[in-house]
């Protein structure tokens, strides 16, 4: 089996309009997902969460607030993986949570 | 006295008298010590056969080996002086005024360094378990035997590899220092928890020697508790987790000794006391920012030990699942966890992923599977049962199935 590296993007994290229910619910939905990949022994390592704030540095010394302004969806957090292909790790991905959130799963093997 | 107390009476003093007498000896005499001790059983049930129980057993057990080691001692060091000339019998006399304190306090500290020796990473874990019946425990080898569903021999060769491995790795018996202990207490209580497990989930059929094993990995828990160092949240998350399981050690069983699922089991039979002592454990293991896979089974064990089967329950222990899988997969937590899935989300959410899981050699996954097409698909039960059947690695456990496949008929 290879590793592979599942990111997680959502168009919005903005959730001060969100219930407590409602917030639960959403923290239910990712740890059963998780708890399900982590059940097929799958699981390698349950990435850090990104906090909402960041700096992006380009060329010429240019930095700006945060990698919002270009792309439509921001890194939320990731995941590790293993799996025996591309295929089965996509696979993996369905039934993210992010997805819900009108967000993607991008996969992506690792080196080595 | 009876033949089954003086049987328990040794096997108690057994791991005392090993552990004080290594701990005046070095660690890697200690075969020279069960010797000692085994001598000393032999003389007392003699003795005692024919001129009756001393007033104080114990105490009688102590002076005998006391002699007998100081015995071996003087006549292994004549041996050595001539071998070593450079020890001096100022020496010898210091040595001999230190060794063999049975006091209450050398015993306790004897035996908590004998725990940690025992458990050091060199030895392998089902070594370190074998000498943990063995040396700490007092079990008789063909306990220990039974217990793994082995035979003596191949016991007695484990045995003696592992002691052998304390030799070369000169494991010494003291307490690991101030930095080093957390780091060591980890082995400590996963050792603990496989003798417990090994008890609670043994393959013997002999009951008594199953609550022996509990009671036992208990017992060396208990005394971790006691000792300021080793009295960490964690430790009390696996005293509480053992409470909670011990409680239920009688419902576990039927009349005709076959396993049953949780849901079967007479409530009535549970443990009471020792589900209250599982939760003054449980409180004292809730310190700390730590949250090791102890607690998270302790409060799973808690949630079983709870009579109501609401939907709420088992979200709590669905979620505890999930945590524990993050830190310690297997295939039992997987299949346990798809369960708590099944009673929290319901029976089509749970299918699909008790499908993804696959542990095709596994017979509680085909238990598992079974259950969750029950009143719904008759074929499928049927195929699962059979599939579990011929899987099954005991006559219990075969049977249990057995009886399922039997209602339906």
């Amino acid at each position: 089996m290879k590793d592979f590296m599942l990111l997680f993007r959502q168009p919005n994290y903005d959730y001060t309009n969100t219930s407590r229910e409602e917030m639960q619910a959403i923290g239910k939905k990712w740890q059963d997902w998780v708890g399900g990949i982590a059940a097929q022994g799958k699981l390698v390592s349950h990435g850090p969460r990104l906090a909402l704030e960041g700096k992006v540095l380009k060329a010429g010394g240019v930095i700006t607030d945060g990698p919002f302004v270009e792309i439509r969806e921001m890194l939320g957090s990731f995941i590790l993986v293993k799996a025996d292909s591309l295929e089965d790790a996509t696979t993996l991905a369905h039934g993210c949570p992010a997805i819900d959130a009108d967000g993607s799963v991008e996969i992506r093997p690792l080196f080595g | 006295m009876e033949k089954e107390s003086l049987k328990h009476l040794f096997q108690q003093e057994f791991s005392k008298m090993v552990a004080v007498i290594s701990k005046s000896f070095g660690l890697q005499h200690i075969e020279i010590a069960e010797d000692i001790v085994s001598e000393t059983f032999l003389q007392a049930t003699e003795t005692w056969e024919t001129k009756g129980l001393p007033q104080h057993p114990t105490a009688w057990l102590y002076a005998v080996a006391r002699q007998k080691t100081l015995y071996y001692f003087r006549r292994n060091k004549i041996l050595e002086t001539k071998i070593i000339p450079e020890l001096t019998i100022m020496q010898e006399k210091d040595q001999e005024a230190q060794i063999l304190n049975f006091s209450d306090e050398n015993i306790k500290d004897s035996q908590l360094q004998m725990l940690f020796a025992i458990c050091t990473p060199a030895i392998a874990s089902e070594a370190q378990i074998g000498l943990a019946l063995r040396i700490l425990c007092g079990f008789g080898i063909d306990e220990i035997a039974e217990a793994f569903l082995s035979n003596k021999e191949t016991i007695n060769k484990r045995l003696f590899r592992a002691k052998e491995k304390l030799r070369t790795e000169k494991v010494q018996l003291e307490l690991p220092s101030e930095n080093e202990i957390a780091n060591r207490l980890d082995n400590v209580l996963h050792v603990i928890y496989l003798l417990f497990s090994e008890g609670y989930y043994s393959k013997t059929q002999n009951q008594i020697l199953r609550k022996d094993l509990c009671i036992e990995a208990m017992r060396l828990a208990l005394m971790l508790t006691e000792y300021g160092r080793t009295n960490l949240p964690k430790t009390n998350a696996l005293m509480a987790l053992m409470c909670f399981h011990a409680s239920r050690f009688s419902a576990r069983q039927t009349v005709e000794n076959t396993v049953i699922l949780y849901e079967h089991q007479n409530t009535e039979l549970w443990d009471k006391a020792l589900i209250n002592q599982g939760l003054y454990f449980l409180n004292l293991s809730a310190q700390g920012n730590e949250i090791s896979s102890y607690h998270l089974e302790a409060k799973i064990a808690y949630g079983h030990c709870q009579k109501e089967d609401t939907p709420a329950k088992w979200e709590e222990i669905l979620q505890l699942y999930n945590q524990l899988l993050l830190i310690n997969y297997s295939p039992v937590v997987a299949l346990n966890r798809t369960f708590a899935l099944y009673k929290a989300n319901g029976r089509e959410v749970a299918v699909i992923e008790a499908e993804k899981l696959k542990l095709e050699n596994n017979h509680f996954y085909f238990i598992l599977l079974a259950e969750l097409y029950k009143n719904v698909d008759y074929e499928k039960v049927k195929r699962y049962l059979h599939k579990a059947h011929s899987l099954a690695k005991t006559q219990t456990e075969k049977q249990g199935i057995q009886e399922e496949l039997d209602k339906l008929g």
